[in-house]
């Protein structure tokens, strides 16, 4: 591979890539496509249907209600993207904007907002969401506000770091020299070069996002029923683990292949966009 | 104390009271009237007027958080509202599980991700290090509940020889208790020994690659000396680091994976805690949750400064 190789003509020769932007595409396409069509309804309830093996009818079988596995797991694809891309984008938004600012301020501001970053982490989005559904009661928006907040300081931190990096570079040394303020330099010449890194950084906590929805529906703090969500089918198949052991299987793929391609997609992108981060690989 | 340690230590009680501002701001403050929380909007209202007194609500907020504070010192954290008994009481017995629970998570964690992430790097580019890597990558992606639920199927419910759940307590026999906790604390280890197997072998690697190691080399030390006095020793950082942050994550997880086994420690009281609208149980948990994970990211800044002494000097 030569160093002059196009971006399409080395993401083509790039495993992780392929596999993972495959499998993320395939999530998209499902969700995608059970907003128009499901083998049958995920919330028709048929009870003389209940608990049934894959078949011809119901792909994955039934759960205790007669509901089709198949026709969930779908709609659920659903769930975990629109909670992964409003959580990550709350994170990037907020995060990215005071990451920004510290590299850019610096003195008692950088101090502050990392001080305030720091203390963030002692939150767990579990435990935000936990606050959050003893005052407002379970919900999406609990989950979805949880890990959002959760994400704010992953993105400032990641983000003040690659900043300062840049800041220290001649060209931002020429354009002050030019008169341009801090924000016109961090819009024109921080954030495009730190870009990279920081879509980098949503992929791979995008499938955090989901991995984090899913245990709080599990928990019965996120997602309620009957909308459904990968992590609440789990919680009702584990009612029916003895009768119905199948029924603990199919989300749980889902959630893996959901995240593994997430993951690999990520580590991809971090190798075709930046090859010198690359380098232990 | 060098100025790192002071300072750190500064922040670490910072981070405490900012964290309980922050719970009883949201807890107890947001919602209005807690007793209206605890009750149900369906309550008549003299019963929320009698809650509201029993607990102190007609006082100034400022007055009930350094009450709360307060009582915290003296070991007093309130009265659970559902169970009517104190909240120490009911913490301790849930501490007697999830701690167990966290430790020995925690060491099987270390020992599994350490060595193979160490042996990982020290076979760089070979089979064993293509599948150990290959194999983290999905472990990373499985969430632990899910794992549990699998450990359940194949050895509670396949193979029948560990309990699908429930715990026994610590009066029925130590070894009844652990037998209890391996499911669990296998599921909660190895999602997390995935991620610390491969921070392990990047940070290895990482210092392979330094001229340190390869003056070692020259001079005639082994690769495994070389590996052990002068490698180890620099990847510490970012391997104490993740430990740090899996520690806490640990801690929290425990949440979930009790709920899954039906252990009856912190995660269960808690969710419990919300279903009967317990706030003063969930308030002191959260609170306890949270000021264990400050413990730990202070525990990490002081092995931080055991690791590399240069810091102590350095202000930071």
């Amino acid at each position: 591979m030569s160093a002059t190789a196009t971006f399409p003509g080395r993401a083509l020769g790039h495993w992780s890539f392929l596999v993972g932007g495959a499998l993320t595409l395939a999530l998209l396409l499902v969700a995608g496509l059970s907003l128009v069509w499901t083998p049958l309804s995920p919330y028709l309830i048929d009870i003389p249907e209940k608990l049934q093996l894959p078949s011809a009818q119901h792909w994955f079988g039934t759960d205790a209600l007669g509901h089709d596995v198949f026709s969930m797991l779908m709609v659920g694809a659903q769930n975990s993207i629109l909670v992964g891309i409003i959580a990550v984008s709350i994170g990037l938004g907020a995060g990215t904007a005071l990451g920004a600012l510290a590299a850019a301020r610096r003195g008692w501001v950088e101090e502050g907002t990392m001080r305030l970053a720091d203390f963030a982490f002692a939150f767990p989005a579990i435990l935000t969401a936990i606050m959050l559904t003893a005052v407002l009661g379970p919900g999406i928006v609990n989950s979805i506000l949880a890990i959002g907040i959760f994400n704010i300081p992953i993105f400032a931190r990641v983000t003040r770091g690659a900043a300062k990096v840049v800041w220290e570079r001649d060209f931002v040394l020429a354009a002050r020299a030019a008169g341009r303020g801090p924000f016109g330099i961090t819009l024109a010449h921080v954030l495009p070069n730190i870009l990279s890194l920081l879509i980098v950084q949503a992929t791979i906590q995008f499938a955090n996002a989901i991995l984090w929805e899913a245990a709080l529906s599990y928990l019965g703090l996120g997602t309620q029923p009957p909308q459904p969500s990968w992590g609440r089918m789990l919680n009702d198949a584990q009612a029916q683990l003895f009768q119905a052991p199948w029924l603990a299987l199919f989300p749980g793929i889902a959630i893996v292949l959901a995240v593994l391609g997430l993951n690999l997609l990520g580590d991809g992108l971090r190798d075709l966009l930046d090859p010198r981060l690359a380098r232990s690989r | 104390m060098s100025g790192f340690l002071l300072k750190r230590f500064a922040t670490f009680v910072a981070t405490l009271v900012a964290a309980s501002i922050v719970i009883f701001l949201v807890l107890e403050v947001l919602p209005g009237n807690p007793a209206e929380v605890i009750l149900g909007p369906e309550a008549p209202p003299s019963a929320v007027a009698a809650l509201a007194h029993k607990l102190g609500v007609g006082r100034p907020p400022l007055q009930r958080y350094l009450g709360w504070i307060e009582g915290m010192a003296d070991g007093d954290f309130g009265t659970s509202y559902a169970c009517d008994t104190p909240v120490v009481d009911l913490v301790e017995q849930s501490l007697a599980v999830t701690l167990p629970l966290a430790l020995i998570a925690m060491t099987l964690n270390v020992a599994l991700g350490l060595a193979l992430g160490i042996f990982a790097a020290a076979r760089h580019n070979r089979f064993a290090d293509i599948a150990i890597m290959g194999l983290s990558q999905i472990g990373i992606a499985i969430p632990s509940f899910w794992f549990a639920i699998l450990l359940i199927l194949l050895f509670a419910v396949e193979l029948g020889w560990l309990p699908a759940g429930g715990f026994p307590g610590w009066s029925a026999g130590l070894w009844a208790g652990l037998r209890a906790l391996i499911l669990p604390s296998v599921s909660l280890a190895i999602v997390q020994a995935a991620i610390l197997a491969r921070v392990t072998r990047s940070a290895v690697l990482d210092m392979l690659g330094e001229d340190f190691v390869r003056t070692a080399r020259a001079k005639g030390l082994s690769r495994g000396a070389a590996l052990r006095r002068h490698v180890l020793r620099n990847a510490m950082i970012p391997i104490v680091t993740i430990m740090g942050l899996q520690f806490s994550n640990l801690l929290v997880l425990t949440i979930v994976v009790e709920n899954v086994f039906y252990l009856p420690g912190l995660g269960r009281l808690i969710l419990n805690s919300i279903a009967n609208r317990d706030v003063v149980v969930v308030r002191d948990v959260v609170m306890l949750l949270a000021a264990m994970v400050v413990a730990v990211n202070f525990t990490v800044d002081l092995l931080y400064a055991a690791i590399d002494p240069r810091l102590k000097l350095r202000e930071l």
